[in-house]
């Protein structure tokens, strides 16, 4: 069987070959953000993109995020694909009223007359030592909103996937991205491929307990299981990747499996990711579980800008591995 | 010249009130005639950083006889949804456009298919004069089937995709943002049609309307942001609100004009004027000065902050119906009685949309889900439970 071609590269620029290969394949996709045209975007996502594609389709927009989400917004109402950069996701919060009113909504309130196919990106998280504000996980805030589709990317190869079939998707998505995870290298195929929006991704099959993760803590997770396989365990990981909606089909035949459940995120505890899974899972497999469903999130507090403090906040490996522990009993 | 010194004369004294229709009735038959007529209008533009278009319009009988009518169904018709609302037919916010009526008219008459228009909650009559019918407006306001919006809209969320009218939007001012987004679209696509993005003196204040100015001004978008100025932010006076009240000029390094907004010509006069400043030279700003008659909405008497004085006022001396009939008589265009029989046209066609609206029927439970989310990529997207079959990628 002949091998197939791929080439090695970080996640930043498996975005950026995702975000080119559609502005190339579509004239009607267009970027939209500060920064992202001369200065190449704030973390390079749109390096080359404006002297390729001009600076109309890669608009360096004032710092203005409501009305620039909003101008993206009514720009897809007459079928523009634009892709709105939020430097930083937490940056988006001063466009929510246009996200979650007319984003999400106009679809149902025009009776079907308008679609919105755009895509919100950038990066989000805590990252290090970047203070409170600039360490938001917006996915919490959003996750409400009907008529918005959400996906966390954790991989190059997801990043590049999911980007690419978030700009095909008639809905509007909301790509979240991870600070710390744009460095991260590894080898795609050359040949074109997407992602599908709504699956999640198996990660590591296992009988023992399913632990549900994504973005950055699905590299904490497989840290501790490196410990927990040591330790006799078998864990299943599984990376939700789309947060809204869930694939509660993936999961299900996983809870079937394991009848234990872990959810570990980076979202805060109060009204996170995690607590919307917790309760879909309880509803719908109730009579799977052995056990509670553990759920491991980051602390209820604005991110700490001391090192050690910071730490603190978000799930730490250690973490898990108690976790699980405690979840299926000793070994 | 003459007879042109006569209609300019006539004009002011109309504007003064000073002239009963008392000039009538040779038994000519309704001018439908296309032929151009040029008729002054009585209150100057004010320009800021612009220079301001001509007083003199051109016009026909044909335009200024459709003007009445257009005019004359919405008025019956909002005074229909009054009745409904007190009646109950019609639940929550209802904000009701008579009075204002000149501007949406005037508009329509300077604008193609290829424009778009994006509005505020007050927003049946700008529906209407997209294209729209009565009979959606009515039954979307009782939630029914047949409404524009299926029912699920409401009085504040009314679109017409075909006829260029991007809603309807509950959230005072966020509608100024989508305008440019329409604009830069139109540009992008180069689609050679204009936006016009409205607001109130309320939303006159909104951050996002100055970011949306900035962003129009610096990439030349073709939109036209035109504040309907009624005076009054629901309860508040624009001098209550606003530092400086005149919204033409808050536009700074975007070109402004002040219009009188109860008068259609004066109207179609200005927007002609900003169509073609937006497409060669970017933004602008047009305030129109109008009025409501009603309050804010439904739910408001709008005899609280505003005198019962002043709304009769504005009725005897600047309503924009009675203007083009005093105009339709005076030039002898058409006859009282043609009026008449036009008006009563309009009221049968109301009242016969109300009555088929009254019959549509509520929308089904599935519509409760549907619309929600379009058909993703490759695959269906349910919410938060899926269906057992996973549906793959091609």
């Amino acid at each position: 069987m002949p091998r197939l071609l791929r080439h090695e590269l970080l996640m930043f620029e498996a975005l950026r070959e995702g975000l080119g290969e559609e502005m190339e394949r579509d004239p009607n996709v267009c970027v939209i953000g500060e920064d992202v045209g001369d200065y190449g975007g704030s973390y390079k996502v749109t390096k080359g993109f404006s002297e390729k594609f001009g600076s109309w389709r890669v608009l360096d927009t004032p710092i203005a995020e409501n009305s620039f989400t909003g101008m993206a917004i009514g720009a897809a109402m007459t079928g523009l694909r634009p892709v709105v950069e939020g430097m930083n996701m937490g940056f988006l919060l001063l466009a929510y009223n246009q996200i979650a009113n007319n984003c999400g909504m106009l679809h149902y309130t025009s009776g079907g007359q308008f679609t919105i196919p755009v895509v919100i990106r950038g990066p989000g998280g805590v990252g290090r030592q970047l203070g409170a504000e600039h360490s938001q996980r917006l996915e919490s805030y959003f996750q409400s909103v009907p008529g918005l589709q959400m996906v966390a990317c954790s991989t190059p190869y997801n990043a590049k996937g999911l980007m690419k079939a978030a700009i095909r998707c008639e809905n509007p998505v909301i790509l979240y991205e991870h600070v710390l995870l744009y460095n991260l290298k590894e080898k795609i195929p050359d040949e074109e491929y997407t992602c599908c929006l709504e699956e999640a991704e198996m990660v590591r099959p296992g009988t023992d307990i399913t632990i549900l993760t994504y973005s950055r803590m699905r590299y904490h997770v497989t840290q501790a299981a490196k410990t927990l396989v040591d330790r006799g365990y078998d864990p299943e990981i599984i990376d939700i990747r789309s947060l809204k909606p869930f694939d509660m089909y993936t999961i299900g035949e996983s809870v079937k499996k394991t009848h234990r459940v872990l959810i570990v995120e980076e979202c805060m505890r109060t009204g996170g990711i995690g607590a919307s899974l917790r309760s879909a899972i309880m509803e719908s497999f109730w009579d799977e579980l052995d056990g509670p469903i553990g759920c491991l999130s980051s602390q209820d507090v604005p991110t700490p800008y001391s090192g050690p403090l910071e730490e603190l906040t978000v799930v730490q490996p250690h973490q898990i591995v108690t976790a699980v522990e405690n979840l299926c009993g000793k070994k | 010249m003459a007879l042109r010194q006569a209609w300019q004369k006539t004009g002011k004294a109309l504007n003064r009130g000073a002239i009963a229709p008392a000039v009538i009735a040779f038994a000519r038959p309704l001018s439908t005639s296309a032929d151009p007529i040029v008729l002054d209008i009585p209150v100057p533009f004010k320009g800021h950083n612009v220079e301001a278009p001509s007083q003199s319009v051109e016009t026909s009988a044909q335009e200024l006889v459709g003007f009445f009518k257009t005019m004359f169904v919405m008025r019956r018709m909002e005074i229909a949804a009054d009745s409904l609302y007190k009646s109950k037919f019609i639940r929550g916010f209802c904000h009701l456009y008579d009075g204002q009526e000149a501007v949406c008219v005037g508009m329509e008459a300077a604008l193609n298919e290829r424009d778009c228009i994006i509005t505020a909650y007050r927003d049946h009559c700008t529906h209407l004069g997209r294209g729209g019918s009565v009979l959606e407006v009515f039954a979307e306001l009782m939630g029914r089937k047949d409404g524009c919006s299926l029912g699920k809209g409401g009085s504040m969320h009314m679109y017409n995709k075909k006829g260029g009218f991007y809603g309807g939007n509950g959230i005072v001012g966020a509608q100024t943002p989508l305008g440019a987004g329409l604009a830069f679209a139109q540009k992008y696509l180069k689609a050679d049609g204009v936006t016009l993005a409205m607001y109130g003196d309320g939303a006159a204040n909104q951050g996002q309307l100055f970011e949306a100015m900035n962003i129009s001004a610096l990439w030349d978008l073709p939109v036209i942001y035109v504040c309907e100025n009624n005076h009054y932010g629901m309860g508040t006076a624009e001098w209550r609100s606003a530092k400086s009240p005149e919204y033409y000029k808050r536009g700074d390094y975007v070109p402004g004009l002040k219009v009188d907004g109860m008068d259609c010509l004066a109207v179609k006069q200005a927007v002609k004027f900003a169509k073609e400043h937006a497409l060669k030279n970017g933004p602008m700003v047009l305030e129109m000065d109008t009025y409501r008659y009603h309050g804010h909405s439904m739910s408001d008497p709008g005899s609280t902050y505003r005198t019962r004085d002043e709304i009769s006022g504005v009725r005897q001396e600047r309503d924009p119906i009675e203007r083009i009939r005093k105009l339709l008589v005076t030039h002898e265009l058409a006859s009282v009685a043609d009026l008449k029989a036009i008006e009563k046209e309009a009221k049968k066609e109301v009242e016969d949309a109300l009555a088929k609206a009254k019959e549509s029927p509520a929308p089904d439970s599935e519509e409760l889900f549907s619309h929600i989310y379009r058909k993703s990529y490759g695959s269906e997207a349910y919410g938060a439970d899926r269906k057992e079959v996973t549906v793959k990628l091609p």
